[in-house]
């Protein structure tokens, strides 16, 4: 595409020429409507002059009869700038005035209208040709009198006034084709680095931001909307090769245990007893690959959204919060740390029972595993856990806090993800499930699950606005 | 436990075989159908203790095969076996008129524990008593009570539907699965010993400073309460 092609077909160029068209025809409508009124203005006003002036002839007439009345035309013909006057008889003959020649039949009728005609000018020897608005009026006595003015200013006054519309709208339309094409240009220009960022990240760069001038206009929102998506899709993506990898680890992991213990099992002659042990090792392993998928397959499910509907009914949801408490307690205790629950009597919700349950058995079970020392470090002070729950608006917000180590800030939304272990933790017992789970009920349950420090300690909040009571 | 007649609906020939040889070996009768209608006709024919249903079957599959059962008035317990294990699965399946329900790949002395307690319910039926009495430890339903050898054992009120379900299936095997769906009714992965913790701290308070112990661990499978005395 050539530079200019792609200037006229830019948008911005489109929407410029656009608006110039609207804009000279309505400048052209406005001025029409400008000249137009003012001529009639100026034709009104010429009229009422010649009216007045006809009424104050006839009055001299009336007061010193034709031979005054001659008089006084003849006085006002010679002043400078005057106004058409001709004064006959019934006949035609002319008694006064400076008009020269006239079409026929205007004097027979008594009207205001514009002619054409010749005018005397005594002073200069000459005739001027003209346009001119004229009243006749016919005096007692059968006398005409013809009161006129000339058209010549106001036909000069309405060129100039088209000639200022013509100069006016070719600058407009100038001006704006100018304009048009500097901001077509600038916007084309931003839109063309743009889309070649574009495809220096779809050429697999995925680092590449679009530019951000600064200027805060709705081409700068774009590309902060784009940066934002690329960050989030180069998060995902970085998300998944973890995924991938610690996939690749954790299961193979136990995998690997698996063929040894059955290998060493074969390997040489053994007691029963000894089968037996190595035996059970083996169907120990593979329970817990079996509890690997399952749980991954769980989460698949619920991320995918696929509804399990039948499982869905309102239930109390403190119910469920206390219920787990008190199945976990007695590990709590042998854990020493203490556990308190601050929640209604009842939360009464609509979701999966069931699936709260897990989360929240997944979350007590975490804190056991990360919020209590280790056997043989400094102790700090005594573990201690505490779970709320409260209705937050149609639906119920759950808190399970404790004052452990924590999660640093930069790994919280990280602990979230499949398989995701942090430093120190491998060594624990896990998957690196147990919070992926959460997350996928409290959004299968249309909330979220936050992670948040406790001073000290970790705050997990899991937002669950249910869905709507009876829907 | 008396000998069981068990039939096992399973397409998988090698599952099959090893349910059926699995039940023989445990002393039980096991009969097998390879597909829905074979196992519908078998089921109508002859009299079974419990049936062991494959969710997914050719022909005709578990769920309707159950439903179909249940129709014709055939109330013979069901246990329905599923390679889905999705929330709403076991949902569905009790929906349809099975009466428990395993998620595959199971342990098979999980299985024989539910099929053993569904044979049990069904010869022993319904009218629930109102005591329970293993050796000399005793539980009063109605008085919340639990005593042994005539003294009152103080039990929170968990601890007591947990006592209250050993004794309920006396002599048999409960798994720890078991007791979390039957007790706390989840039926979700613990992730950790918890149920084992829970009834150590019964027993503690059941068995301790008594030359009997009547709550025994089984290994691989459970749990199960029992005077060993007789």
């Amino acid at each position: 595409m050539t530079a200019l092609g792609k200037l006229v077909r830019a948008t911005a160029f489109k929407l410029t020429l656009a608006y110039l068209v609207v804009f000279v025809v309505m400048a052209g409508c406005v001025l029409a409507y400008v000249t137009q009124s003012a001529r009639e203005l100026l034709l009104e006003q010429t009229r009422s002059t010649i009216a007045a002036e006809t009424s104050g002839l006839a009055e001299q007439y009336r007061l010193g009869g034709v031979r005054r009345l001659v008089h006084v035309v003849e006085r006002r013909t010679r002043l400078p700038g005057a106004s058409l006057y001709l004064l006959t008889t019934f006949t035609g003959e002319r008694l006064a005035g400076n008009v020269g020649e006239l079409p026929a039949g205007v004097l027979d009728e008594q009207a205001t209208r514009v002619i054409e005609y010749r005018r005397d000018d005594r002073h200069e020897d000459r005739q001027i040709n003209g346009r001119a608005l004229v009243q006749v009026y016919v005096l007692p006595g059968g006398f005409r009198l013809l009161v006129g003015r000339d058209l010549e200013e106001q036909e000069r006054l309405r060129a100039v006034m088209w000639r200022a519309a013509g100069i006016s709208l070719t600058f407009i339309t100038i001006l704006g084709c100018i304009g048009g094409w500097f901001i077509t240009r600038r916007v084309l220009k931003r839109v063309e680095d743009i889309s070649d960022t574009a495809k220096t990240i779809m050429g697999g760069d995925l680092a590449g931001r679009l530019p951000v001038t600064g200027a805060g206009d709705e081409l700068d929102r774009l590309a902060m909307h784009l940066n934002a998506m690329l960050e989030r899709i180069g998060e995902l993506m970085n998300g998944l090769k973890e995924v991938s990898d610690n996939i690749a680890h954790d299961l193979k992991t136990p995998l690997t245990r698996l063929r040894n213990h059955a290998e060493e099992a074969l390997r040489s002659s053994r007691t029963p007893d000894e089968y037996a042990a190595a035996l059970g090792a083996v169907i120990e392993e593979s329970d817990n690959l079996i509890k690997v998928f399952n749980a991954l397959l769980m989460i698949a499910r619920l991320e995918a959204g696929g509804e399990p509907q039948d499982s869905m009914a309102e239930f109390d949801a403190a119910d469920v919060a206390r219920s787990v408490v008190e199945l976990y307690e007695p590990l709590a205790e042998d854990a020493g740390m203490t556990v308190s629950v601050d929640m209604p009597a009842h939360l009464p919700m609509y979701g999966s029972r069931e699936l709260l349950g897990q989360a929240l058995a997944n979350l007590l079970d975490n804190a056991f595993k990360y919020a209590v020392p280790p056997e043989g470090t400094a102790r700090g002070p005594t573990p201690a856990l505490c779970i709320s729950a409260a209705r937050a608006g149609a639906g119920v917000e759950i808190i399970v806090s404790d004052n452990g180590p924590g999660i640093p800030e930069d790994s919280r939304h990280h602990v979230v993800e499949r398989f995701v272990r942090l430093e120190g933790s491998r060594s624990r017992p896990g998957f690196g499930l147990g919070l992926s789970l959460v997350s996928a009920v409290a959004r299968l349950h249309g909330g979220r699950l936050r992670i948040e420090d406790n001073h000290p300690g970790l705050r997990v909040i899991l937002e669950l606005p249910g869905k709507g009571a009876s829907a | 436990m008396t000998d069981m007649k068990i039939l096992v609906v399973e397409d998988d020939p090698e599952a099959a075989a090893y349910m059926v040889k699995a039940f023989q070996e445990s002393g039980h009768v096991a009969d097998h159908a390879p597909d829905g209608l074979e196992g519908y006709a078998l089921a109508r024919e002859e009299t079974y203790d419990v049936l062991v249903v494959d969710r997914m079957l050719p022909k005709l599959d578990g769920l309707s095969l159950i439903r179909s059962l249940r129709e014709q008035k055939v109330e013979t317990p069901v246990v329905i076996l599923s390679a889905l294990g999705q929330v709403d699965d076991r949902v569905k399946g009790l929906r349809a008129g099975g009466d428990d329900y395993l998620p595959k790949p199971y342990a098979f002395s999980e299985l024989l524990a539910r099929v053993e307690v569904l044979s049990r319910r069904r010869h022993a039926p319904a009218a629930e008593q109102t005591t329970y009495r293993v050796g000399d430890l005793e539980l009063d339903r109605l008085a919340h009570s639990a005593t042994r050898g005539g003294k009152e054992i103080a039990l929170q009120p968990r601890e007591f539907r947990l006592l209250e379900y050993l004794m309920r299936h006396a002599g048999q095997v409960v798994t720890r699965t078991m007791l979390l769906e039957n007790v706390w009714d989840y039926h979700f992965d613990p992730q950790t010993n918890v149920i084992d913790v829970h009834v150590s701290r019964l027993r503690a308070k059941v068995d301790k400073g008594h030359a009997v112990q009547l709550i025994h661990t089984i290994r691989g499978a459970g749990y199960m309460i029992r005077d060993s005395a007789r």
